[in-house]
């Protein structure tokens, strides 16, 4: 499988224009899904449903298939491959995927010397085995299976199935012990009890009984089970007879880089079960998909970089009908926070094992809808919810962590967008990426908050085989590059412009996509030095307001935390007058906004206004709220009113790569919100300041955590500076501070920014000065317009949806 | 065939919007200097198509996103197809269009 689906990711890479391919295959078959052969075995699926490729399709993709024939030796010094016809084959680049073969334990008389194994005893690993344990099924009575992990227990449940009479024979203290914690193992062995499988642990096979037939099997304690088939299912082993015999470096597997390279052997690849890996080898599907990939990407020369660095291991499957989940470790270490819920009636097991505030290990048993969250969370170290029992349950309802599977089809998915999770399951026949799914039916484009069901949904759909998006981790869709390797090249080359950024790192290709997040990433770096090109921004950032509904805009002039005069509200009323404002509203972050002014009027309205933006438009620092803090309130301990004026002043107007709105409050009552803000400032008693970051309560809700408690405003002043420069510089396009805190953690950030271990702190400071000390006000453009027709109207014209004047 | 004026009064990479025979057209004017033309209005909520963002191939609508194909109007988004005029520049710098 491993090397077939190397090969197919080869392919895609154009690998054909670059190699004649031959594969050669033990088997006389194409190949097929080995995991699929215990349906095959239970009945579920015919045999021709688990081939993965027809003998046609290497036909089609010009590939040379030697099916039954074995590779016997290679000669690394020749560059030749030596097979059982006697017959010599030249390669330029080699790769070994030969597999695990069964695992047999010592036991007695299971071989004869010449007759090869006893007629009655069987191994579960190819289409073969299978064939041969059902006919034998057929017409004998009861079975032993000697094994009981995964592969024993779909043994045995495969085999009731043809009417035999199963004992299931495990030397551990309980089932699945690779998987399953004791008690997980003991509920599933009450659950496959119930099937009407016998189980037998701690019992060790010593010899098989019967010479002419199988008769039964002994254990060490001298008991014996009478039985007339005995299967192994004992485990396996990495395949390595070939690359011993031809001098590759063995340990338990082929040992390999992270380029899947044999160790010293630069044109010898292996892949798959085979392989070990820093020291892990692996027996499930999806490492192996990684490192096909990987392997491809280096073969084909399509990533020189590509690199395998281990894979954390996941599994979801149906074990002889009970569900199972499990990964990461099975036994908590002291220190660890261990959550265990019990409900051996039902067969129900679920527990979860937690090490510093990350997930390192869960076992689901029974009942596994909750999965996919905790899949997600151990894969990539998601926070956790305080209240644990919410990793094991659903509580209340549906939120993003619901699994998948049980939303029913018809389930809205994304509330914005009206996307249903059976658009989305249809979508997925067409493309398998996330991106690709949520390009076409807009599921996630609005606020954002179902992102994380969208994705479970995708990859549920697919079966697992929802494809790695290679543009996951690139800032914009259109330049792939990471934002450290995409600030790097800029800097390195010297890029001022959008279209300078196009023309060196994406082929000169212009990508309408991702000109608002190169347009925001130029500007912080060169400051006053970018070259400005209109046509990259959003319209928004091209006349310095919000497009609204009907294609008019709104205009939101600063008034700094919220605080305003007699003097500026008769200007607004008069401009509001003057120009027939359609409706006039108070902004939830203390402003006063004007909607529905008409394009071609913004200069005049900013001109009669006489006031600065407001910028409640841009990807970009946006207000500071404020109580009424110490003068007037009679709780206020600190003056929030003033220093967060102070704070709007210094950071207004500055482009990020999400929208930052912040707070200052003059006590812990928090009328400002500060505690849900991206920065939040909350006075204490002592004159002393607590800073929150990475707070949210728009689409999703998120109490910011505390990065410092400072002694002056001075420093809170410093450390705003610090957080929002080092927030500017290394979080993704659009990404709010309330994912990117999480995603550093809070710990790490508080170090940098005020322990400052890396020694970076001067640098953001001074950064952050340039670009404060760069700031103009957007609206003066209004009496100097920059290109021509900057306030034409582009509405045209015909009635459009009105918005209703209240 | 209509004279818009000249090509110039549209900033490279920009769009504008005409009123053209009772019709409205978006014309933008690409990086390359080429100029396509489609018609102003989003079908999907009456966005300004005018004030997209574009590249060499696809305007995205301001309002919510969607994708139009500037050489053939059909929407990668779901929408219904913009309609697509025939656009050019003469000798003297004139932006000309065919409705």
């Amino acid at each position: 499988m491993a090397g077939a689906r190397a090969v197919e990711e080869i392919l895609e890479r154009g690998g054909r224009d670059q190699y004649t391919i031959t594969m050669f295959g033990e088997e006389p078959y194409g190949n097929y899904n080995r995991i699929m052969l215990s349906n095959v075995l239970s009945g579920a699926e015919d045999e021709d449903g688990i081939f993965l490729n027809s003998l046609p399709w290497y036909a089609t993709n010009g590939i040379d298939l030697r099916a039954g024939v074995r590779v016997e030796r290679i000669d690394r010094f020749a560059k030749v491959v030596l097979d059982s016809d006697g017959n010599e084959l030249r390669y330029d680049k080699l790769v070994i995927a030969t597999g695990s073969r069964p695992f047999i334990p010592p036991i007695d008389n299971m071989h004869h010397p010449r007759r090869g194994y006893h007629q009655g005893v069987f191994t579960f690993r190819t289409i073969d085995d299978t064939r041969g344990m059902i006919r034998y099924a057929r017409d004998h009575e009861r079975a032993v299976v000697i094994g009981g992990g995964l592969l024993g227990l779909e043994a045995a449940r495969g085999l009731q199935r043809h009417g035999v009479e199963v004992t299931l024979v495990h030397a551990a203290g309980h089932l699945m012990n690779a998987q399953l914690d004791a008690q997980g193992g003991a509920i599933l062995k009450a659950s496959v009890e119930r099937l009407g499988i016998t189980v037998e642990l701690a019992a060790r096979t010593v010899a098989v009984e019967g010479t002419d037939r199988v008769r039964g099997v002994r254990f060490a304690d001298g008991r014996v089970i009478g039985c007339d088939m005995v299967v192994v299912a004992a485990g396996i082993r990495p395949n390595t007879t070939l690359a011993e015999v031809s001098g590759l470096t063995v340990e338990r597997g082929i040992v390999v880089d992270d380029q899947l390279r044999c160790l010293d052997e630069p044109d010898i690849y292996a892949v798959g079960e085979c392989v070990q890996h820093r020291g892990e080898t692996y027996g499930l599907v999806a490492p192996l998909w990684e490192q096909a990939r990987v392997l491809a990407d280096h073969v084909t020369g399509r990533d020189p970089h590509a690199a395998y660095h281990g894979s954390r291991t996941a599994t979801k499957l149906k074990v002889a009908g009970v569900d199972v989940a499990a990964m990461g470790i099975t036994t908590p270490a002291p220190g660890d926070e261990f959550v265990v819920f019990a409900e051996p009636s039902r067969g129900v097991y679920k527990s979860v094992i937690i090490r510093g505030d990350r997930l390192v290990g869960a076992t689901l048993l029974g009942d596994v809808a909750k999965v996919g969250y905790l899949m997600q969370a151990f894969d990539q170290g998601l926070p956790l919810p305080q209240e644990r029992v919410r990793l094991l349950f659903d509580l209340g309802g549906p939120s993003a962590e619901v699994s998948a599977a049980e939303l029913a089809p018809e389930a809205q998915v994304c509330n914005c967008n009206g996307v249903s999770k059976a658009t989305l399951v249809k979508t997925v026949e067409t493309t398998k990426t996330l991106s690709g799914v949520m390009e076409r039916t807009r599921a996630g484009k609005g606020c954002g908050s179902c992102k994380a069901l969208v994705k479970q949904i995708v990859d549920w759909a697919a079966g697992g085989a929802a494809e790695e998006d290679p543009s996951a981790n690139w800032y914009v869709p259109g330049v792939p590059l990471s934002k450290p390797d995409l600030i790097a090249a800029i800097r390195e080359r010297d890029l001022r412009s959008v279209s300078a950024v196009f023309d060196a790192l994406a082929g000169g290709e212009e990508d309408a996509k991702s000109k608002m997040g190169l347009v925001s990433l130029l500007r912080m770096l060169w400051g006053d030095d970018y070259v400005d090109e209109r046509g990259a921004r959003f319209i928004n950032d091209r006349v310095h307001a919000n497009i609204q509904r009907d294609g008019t805009f709104s205009v939101v002039p600063q008034m700094k935390g919220g605080v305003t005069t007699p003097e500026q509200l008769r200007r607004i009323a008069d401009v509001a007058d003057k120009y027939a404002v359609p409706m006039v509203k108070l902004t939830g972050g203390q402003r006063i906004d004007l909607l529905g002014i008409r394009k071609e009027d913004l200069p005049k309205v900013w001109a009669d206004l006489d006031m600065p933006s407001g910028y409640a438009y841009g990807k970009s620092m946006r207000t500071v709220k404020t109580c009424v803090g110490s003068d007037y309130c009679r709780f206020g301990v600190g003056d929030s009113t003033a220093l967060g004026i102070a704070i709007e002043t210094r950071f207004q107007g500055l482009e990020s790569p999400g929208k930052m709105k912040l707070a200052v409050t003059g006590c812990p009552r928090n009328c400002a919100e500060a505690y849900v803000k991206d920065l939040g400032v909350v006075a204490i008693d002592g004159g002393r300041w607590e800073i929150y970051v990475g707070g949210a309560a728009g689409a999703h809700i998120r109490k910011g955590d505390l990065l410092a408690t400072v002694d002056t405003p001075d420093e809170v002043m410093r450390l705003t500076g610090r957080f929002l420069q080092y927030y500017r510089e290394h979080a993704n396009w659009l990404e709010r501070t309330y994912a990117f805190v999480p995603r550093l953690g809070i710990e790490r950030l508080r170090a940098l920014i005020v322990e400052d271990c890396d020694g970076i702190g001067a640098g953001l400071d001074e950064r952050m000065e340039a670009a404060v000390a760069a700031y103009r006000d957007p609206w003066k453009e209004g009496q100097d317009p920059t290109v021509p027709g900057q306030f034409r109207t582009a509405l045209p014209l015909v009635p459009l949806p009105r918005v209703p004047v209240r | 065939m209509h004279r818009l004026g000249p090509v110039t009064d549209i900033p490279v990479g920009e769009g504008r919007a005409y009123a053209v025979g009772g019709e409205q057209v978006a014309v933008f004017r690409l990086r390359g200097g080429a100029v396509r033309a489609v018609s102003a209005i989003c079908p999907h909520a009456g966005g300004p198509i005018a004030d997209g963002l574009i590249d060499a191939k696809v305007v995205i609508c301001p309002l919510h996103q969607h994708v139009y194909d500037l050489a053939t109007g059909c929407s990668s988004t779901g929408q219904p197809p913009l309609r697509v005029y025939e656009a050019r520049v003469d000798d003297d710098g004139t932006l000309l269009l065919t409705t």
